[in-house]
Parts: C-alpha cells; sequence; structure tokens
C-alpha cells in the first residue's frame, strides 16, 4: 500500500460505524475502483458509499458475477487486487464463479460481502447462504467477521493474503449489524498470521543442480506459465532464455511471458498449441518448468509427456512442485530472485560454451519445425474467423492492447493468431474455463487501464452469458470492443461432436440470428457493428478502433471452422490430428 | 512408492472457526479417505491439534502435507512416525455381562489395562486407554460376549520424551 493512504488510515482515530471502516480500510489499501450490487446484508456499506468523503468509485454492475470478472479483468490486467462486492445469499452465490475462476488461474481478488445479522446466523434467515463455507475449497482464504472491531484487520489480512505468495481469492464475510456497529477505527498495519509465511526463504541451493542438469542436457525447453506473470519475471524470464538460447514454450496462461514474435518462442503447448511446441517438449531431455503447474490441458496423457525428459520446477507454491509430474531439481521461491539466480550459475559454469555449441543443433531442430508449421487456415466462401483475429492483431500492431476471449474455439483462435509481446495483456479462463469471463474482465480491464485498446474476442455463447454488462460498459462508458465471433454454435462442444460423437450435434445449436447482435448492442447504447466479408471486417475494425467508445461487433463467421491443430483427449500430446492440406505437413519422425 | 500405507499427520492449527472444517474438507476434496480424526486443545487457547490417520501412497501423502500447508490457519503439518511415538486412543465399550462371564471379563479387562466405568445389571462399560491395535485385540477378545455398543475416540499421538526434539517429527514441508 502507498504510504501516505497507510499514514492516512494510521492516523485515523475516529469513531466510526463498522461500514465506515471498511471503506476506510479499502482506501488504506490503496482502493480506488470496486464492483458491486448492493442489497439488505450489505446496505449499511452502500450508505456509508455515499455518506462519507472518500475516494473509491464503485462500478454498479448487472448481475454479481459480473463484477467478480470484472474485479478479475482489472486485477489481471494492473497487477493489483480486484475488489467485488456482494449483499448476502444470492448476491454471495452468484460470485462463485468469479471466486473460482480466480483460484485456479491464481487472480489476487477480494471479494466483500454482506451476511444476514449475527444472532440470525444458523436460522435459515432471509437470504441467508453459508457463503464462507460453500466458497471453502475455492478460496486462498476466508473470514467470517465477528465482531466489529475485527473490520480493519480482515480486510488488511484479506488484501496480503491474496497478493502475495501464489495470489488467488480472499472472500471477507460481514454480518450486518457488525456494519451498524461503531467502533474506534484503529488500523493495524501488522500481520499476524503464523501459519501464512509466503517470503520462503530464498533457498537457492537447487540452483547448482539445475545448472548440472541443464549443462548436461541436449534438448532443453523453458516450459512457462503463468507464475511468471503473477511473479512480474517476465524480464528475468527473457535474460535467461536469451542467455541460454533455449527455446520457450508459453502456456494459454501465460500468453505474453515471454514475447511472440521472439525468434526463440515457440508458443503455446497444449490441446491446441502448436505442433512445434508440442513436438519441442516431447523431444525435449530438459524440461525448466517455470510457474506452470503441468495441467492436462497441456500434457494430454501424462505418462506420455515429455517421456525423455528430467525436470526442474521453479515456483513459489511448494505443493506445486511433484504433483503431477516428479521433480528432479526444485526450486521454491520468488522467480524474480530464482530466475536471475539461475541465469547466473548457467553463465558461470566453464564448460558454458561448449553447452551453447553442443546444443545447437537442437535449437535449429526447433526453429525449422517452427518455419514448416505454423498456425495456418484455409479460405473460403464464408469469412473465417481467424482472419478476424489477424485483422486486430495488425489494426492494434505497435499499440498498447489487452486481449480478453471468453471460452471455446474462438479463445483458442485468439491464441493462436494473436501475437503478444508483454505481459498483462491477455486475459482469458485458463483453468476453470468459464464462458462469460470475457464481457466483464474487458470492462474491467479497461477501467484498469484507460488507455489501452481492449478487444474481447468472445463467442456467441459466451456473450449470452453475461452481456448484460453492456449496460455497465454504456453506463460508464468504458470502450473496450467486443468482438462477436458468432458461428451459431457451441461451437468447441459441437467439434468435439462432429469429430468424437458421430456428428451428433446434441444440443449446441444457437441459431445464429437470435438474438439480433447488433440490435442488442443498440438497446444498449452501444456501437453496434456486423461483418460478414473480409472487406467488412477491415472496415469495422478500423472504425471500432477509431470510436473509443463501447462497442459491439457481430463477427457471422463461418460455422464449419474448427480449431486445429488438436490433442484428442487422452493422446499423448505429440499425437496431434490435423485437417488435410493440400501442402502436407512433414510429419518430422516424433 | 506406490504402495498405500497408514499415515498419521499432526496439525498445529490455529483455533479458529471453520478450522476443522477445512482441514477436513481439503481431504475429501482431493480424494482422501480419512481413517481416524481427532481434535482436542493443546497446552495453549489459541491453538488444536487435530491428529489424521490417512491410508494412502507416500506421494499422497507428502501433497496431502503440503496442501494443508497452504491453508491459512495450520501452522504446521508433521508426519509421526509410529516407531518414535507414542499413539493413545480411547475406547468406550458396553458389553454382555450376566453373572457367570463377569469375573471373566474382568479378568481380562485387567490384562488390558481397562477399567469399569459402570456396571448394570447383565452388562459391563468399561474404558480403555491403549495404542489402538491393543483396542482393537482387547474388542476381538470380547466380542465372543456379544458387545452391546462401542465407540473409539480417534488417536492421538506424540513424539516419544526420549527422542531429540525434532526426530520424530518429520515436518514434510518441501522447500525444493
Ligand atoms: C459456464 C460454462 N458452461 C459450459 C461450458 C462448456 N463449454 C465449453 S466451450 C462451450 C461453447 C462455447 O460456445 P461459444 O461461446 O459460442 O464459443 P465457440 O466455441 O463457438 O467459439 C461450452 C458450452 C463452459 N466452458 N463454461
Ligand atoms: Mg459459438
Amino acid at each position: 500500500m502507498s504510504d501516505t493512504n497507510l499514514q492516512k488510515a494510521r492516523a485515523r482515530k475516529e469513531r466510526m460505524l463498522g461500514a465506515e471502516a471498511i471503506i476506510r480500510s479499502l482506501e488504506a489499501e490503496d482502493v480506488t475502483i470496486c464492483w458491486g450490487i448492493p442489497g439488505g446484508a450489505i446496505l449499511p456499506l452502500y450508505d456509508a458509499f455515499m455518506a462519507i468523503d472518500h475516494s473509491i468509485e464503485h462500478v454498479l454492475v448487472r448481475h454479481e458475477q459480473g463484477a467478480g470478472h470484472m474485479a478479475q479483468g482489472y486485477a489481471r490486467a494492473t497487477g493489483k487486487v480486484g475488489v467485488c462486492i456482494a449483499t448476502s445469499g444470492p448476491g454471495a452465490t452468484n460470485l462463485v464463479t468469479p471466486i473460482a475462476d480466480a483460484f485456479l488461474d491464481s487472480t489476487p481478488l477480494v471479494a466483500i460481502t454482506g451476511q444476514v445479522p449475527t444472532h440470525l446466523i444458523g436460522t435459515d434467515a432471509f437470504q441467508e447462504a453459508d457463503i464462507t463455507g460453500i466458497v471453502m475449497p475455492i478460496v486462498k482464504h476466508s473470514f467470517l467477521v465477528q465482531k466489529a472491531e475485527d473490520i480493519p484487520k480482515a480486510i488488511h489480512e484479506a488484501f496480503h493474503i491474496a497478493s502475495t505468495g501464489r495470489p488467488g481469492p480472499v472472500l471477507v464475510d460481514i454480518p450486518k449489524d457488525l456494519q451498524l456497529t461503531e467502533i474506534d477505527f484503529a488500523y493495524v498495519d501488522t500481520i499476524d498470521l503464523v501459519g501464512y509465511s509466503p517470503e520462503f526463504p530464498r533457498e537457492l541451493e537447487g540452483i547448482e543442480a539445475a545448472a548440472d542438469l541443464i549443462a548436461h542436457s541436449r534438448k532443453p525447453v523453458l516450459y512457462v506459465g503463468g507464475g511468471v506473470i503473477n511473479g512480474e519475471a517476465s524480464d528475468d524470464l527473457i535474460l535467461l532464455a536469451e542467455a541460454m538460447q533455449v527455446p520457450v514454450t508459453t502456456t494459454l496462461l501465460a500468453k505474453g511471458a515471454f514475447p511472440d514474435s521472439h525468434p526463440l518462442s515457440v508458443q503455446m503447448p497444449g490441446m491446441h498449441g502448436s505442433k512445434y511446441a508440442n513436438w519441442t517438449i516431447h523431444r525435449s531431455d530438459l524440461l525448466i518448468t517455470v510457474g506452470a503447474r503441468f495441467d492436462d490441458r497441456v500434457t494430454g496423457k501424462l505418462d506420455a509427456f515429455a517421456p525423455g525428459a528430467k525436470i526442474i520446477h521453479f515456483d513459489i507454491d511448494p505443493a506445486e512442485v511433484s504433483k503431477n509430474r516428479f521433480a528432479d531439481v526444485s526450486l521454491v521461491g520468488e522467480l524474480r530472485a530464482t530466475l536471475p539466480a539461475l541465469r547466473d550459475a548457467v553463465i558461470a559454469r566453464k564448460d558454458n560454451a561448449a553447452r551453447l555449441e553442443a546444443q545447437g543443433e537442437w535449437l535449429r531442430d526447433v526453429q525449422s519445425w517452427k518455419r514448416d508449421n505454423p498456425f495456418r487456415y484455409k479460405k473460403g466462401d464464408k469469412l473465417k474467423p481467424q482472419y478476424v483475429v489477424e485483422a486486430f492483431d495488425k489494426a492494434l500492431k505497435g499499440k498498447d492492447a489487452i486481449w480478453v476471449t471468453g471460452v471455446g474455439q474462438h479463445q483458442m483462435w485468439a491464441a493462436q493468431f494473436l501475437s503478444i509481446d508483454g505481459p498483462r495483456r491477455w486475459l482469458t479462463s485458463g483453468g476453470l474455463g468459464t464462458m462469460g469471463f470475457g464481457v466483464p474482465a474487458a470492462i474491467g480491464a479497461q477501467q484498469g487501464c484507460p488507455d489501452a485498446y481492449v478487444v474481447n474476442f468472445d463467442g456467441d455463447g459466451c456473450f449470452q452469458m453475461t452481456m448484460q454488462e453492456l449496460a455497465t460498459a454504456r453506463c460508464y462508458d468504458v470502450p473496450a470492443i467486443h468482438a462477436v465471433m458468432n458461428n451459431g454454435w457451441l461451437g468447441m462442444v459441437r467439434q468435439w461432436q462432429e469429430l468424437f460423437h458421430g456428428e451428433r450435434y446434441s444440443e449446441t445449436n444457437l441459431f445464429g440470428t437470435i438474438p439480433d447482435f447488433v440490435k442488442l448492442a443498440e438497446a444498449y447504447g452501444v456501437l453496434a457493428l456486423r461483418a460478414e466479408t473480409e472487406a467488412e471486417v477491415d472496415a469495422v475494425v478500423a472504425e471500432a478502433i477509431a470510436a473509443r467508445r463501447p462497442t459491439v461487433i457481430d463477427f457471422r463467421i463461418d460455422e464449419e471452422e474448427k480449431v486445429y491443430p488438436m490433442v484428442p483427449s487422452g493422446a499423448a500430446s505429440h499425437e496431434m490430428i490435423d485437417q488435410a492440406w493440400d501442402n502436407e505437413w512433414v510429419e518430422e519422425g516424433v | 512408492m506406490a504402495t498405500p500405507g497408514h499415515h498419521t499427520l499432526s496439525v498445529l492449527v490455529e483455533n479458529r472457526p471453520g478450522v476443522l472444517s477445512r482441514v477436513s474438507g481439503l481431504f475429501s476434496r482431493r480424494g482422501f479417505n480419512i481413517d481416524s480424526l481427532a481434535v482436542g486443545p493443546t497446552e495453549r487457547a489459541d491453538r488444536s491439534v487435530i491428529t489424521i490417520r490417512v491410508d494412502c501412497t507416500r506421494h499422497s501423502v507428502e501433497q496431502v502435507v503440503k496442501q494443508l500447508d497452504k491453508l491459512i490457519d495450520v501452522i504446521r503439518v508433521l508426519e509421526v512416525h509410529p516407531d518414535m511415538a507414542i499413539e493413545r486412543e480411547l475406547l468406550l465399550i458396553k458389553v454382555q455381562a450376566d453373572a457367570t462371564h463377569r469375573l471373566e471379563i474382568m479378568r481380562m479387562a485387567e490384562v488390558f489395562n481397562a477399567r469399569v466405568v459402570d456396571a448394570g445389571a447383565d452388562s459391563l462399560l468399561l474404558e480403555c486407554v491403549e495404542h489402538p491395535d491393543r483396542l482393537a485385540a482387547l474388542e476381538e477378545l470380547l466380542a465372543p460376549y456379544t458387545i452391546v455398543e462401542a465407540v473409539r475416540t480417534g488417536r492421538v499421538a506424540m513424539t516419544r520424551a526420549s527422542v531429540a526434539n525434532d526426530e520424530g517429527r518429520a515436518p514434510l514441508r518441501i522447500l525444493g
């Protein structure tokens, strides 16, 4: 927190209501914006928002799920803690999806919920839900505040826990009567959590063992996950990769943590990753894992993943080490400390020049796979989604762009065809795969980064899960562009049905003209555009980028288009299937 | 590595609301079956110890310890090695005992350091604090007399006083 806000909070020795104490505590944590919807059990807090002078903007959303994802979008784009607020019962349960999403994607989030008055807890009172119980397996921690005096402490600890170590969601449940109790505000800025020590001793003793493995490796690869972004370690990663001269693969969550345009990048591994990333991993003899967690969407069949590789694992969370794959060497700690230490150790070795020489052939192999097997698509009569992605990518080259997605085919096309060179510029729901993430996350990201160009590639299915937040976008004039890849289907599910379920399209047809997204967007008073041809795409992309106002574009894309290449579920990650090409890809002997 | 075995974990926690469900919930969420669980206060009012016995592989127990360690209210997790620890459990057992069998049962109880804590016209209520294996043996011996009711507390464990402070306690926190 900033010193001035902290000093203000310390100096404040007034008597005030618990509700006001919540606001003063949020100020002390440098919160400038939060998202939510009022209701009975949280009314005192909302009253205080209006009754007292303070420095927090509250954004009124249309559904608490939207508040949660907006806070997530904000958090992931800025690196700060996102804050969302809801009332008890249904308000709180509407936050469950964003909380779970933040848990799986390690996003710092503080959710504040009203609870029924203390004396009614446990009586099945109106709008009572045991929200701390409900979210128990999907939060980093939660508090059910018992005394009004504890409010500042609970909020301070919530922010500390959410933002340190491996970040995650923390819920603070505050009964209504405590919000209405007068207390002597006393801001406690010490942390009294004996069971929580995110600052791991910087045990760098694994470094030499790691450097040894690297020196003896002939085919190393850096396998990079979202931890590099949370750990603010992109620069350290680039320095390490360049010093080592090894290929770098970035998971879906890590896109941008290492520049896509970097010659050493082999982009995304896994189910819809690049052939060259999966082949590189498959053939590798050493996986230098950095803030990644061997997720099944990356590994495919775990036994067959990188079968000949030893594992070095860098992570802030000791529980990730050897969880899915045994680590030969592990380094638990902040990546900003461990990555430079590894770089120094590698460079210092006498045999480093010999290693570079010996690994040169590997790097040349990897680069030739990359050159020969780019992501590509076939043009046809109908508009291809990949063209839309490329059009935006081109139009915003050199500008500060933040890319957001829903979940489905469109998400994968965006991951494959966008070239992103910096961290916190790609926001997608990876671990939970939450349809409906896109619209609100884009709004929150835009509010956190007002000068950036925010583009949400959404699916027609996903869009309809949270599109009510267009009202929020309009009311607060949030100029993010929502590019709806309208294929008329729950396309990703349809793709599986086509490939693995005998083309039985059970309950996946959305009938692409219902609703009419242009009319819908017009009803919300936002800029509404449509494109069906490449020429129209070029025109609407230019118009939307120039407009700087909330925008929805209905892209009518080819409903038959699929995401390739693909690792079928349960297959080994190098066994990718692909569509037929006139100039067939040469399958390297992997 | 893949063969299951019994592991006793001693989990020192802060006495905060919900801490027991956080700990036990973690086991079920990660797919571990708890054999026995005992909770109680410690020498400090603000701390409790939860003693948990699980049947799982070494790899799994390491995983669950690391996950437990991540709970904010968990101060430390120790795996208690049986040969370096004293393990005890309390058994209350009610056995049918008419006049003809009464003395026999009482003699048997003596051998197991069990005490008669109540007696009725045709049953005896015994209490026994012992190693859980001994309790099982006692139950087996009493079975022929018809056990009316039996209840056990779940084991608690402590490193032997004779073992140097840290030996019997293997904090499984793995710091790389
Ligand atoms: C909340 C939620 N419900 C269901 C799913 C399962 N699911 C994954 S992708 C998908 C289809 C998404 O459809 P759409 O938004 O149109 O994207 P497309 O795949 O067509 O690009 C579904 C239903 C999910 N990921 N999230
Ligand atoms: Mg669709």
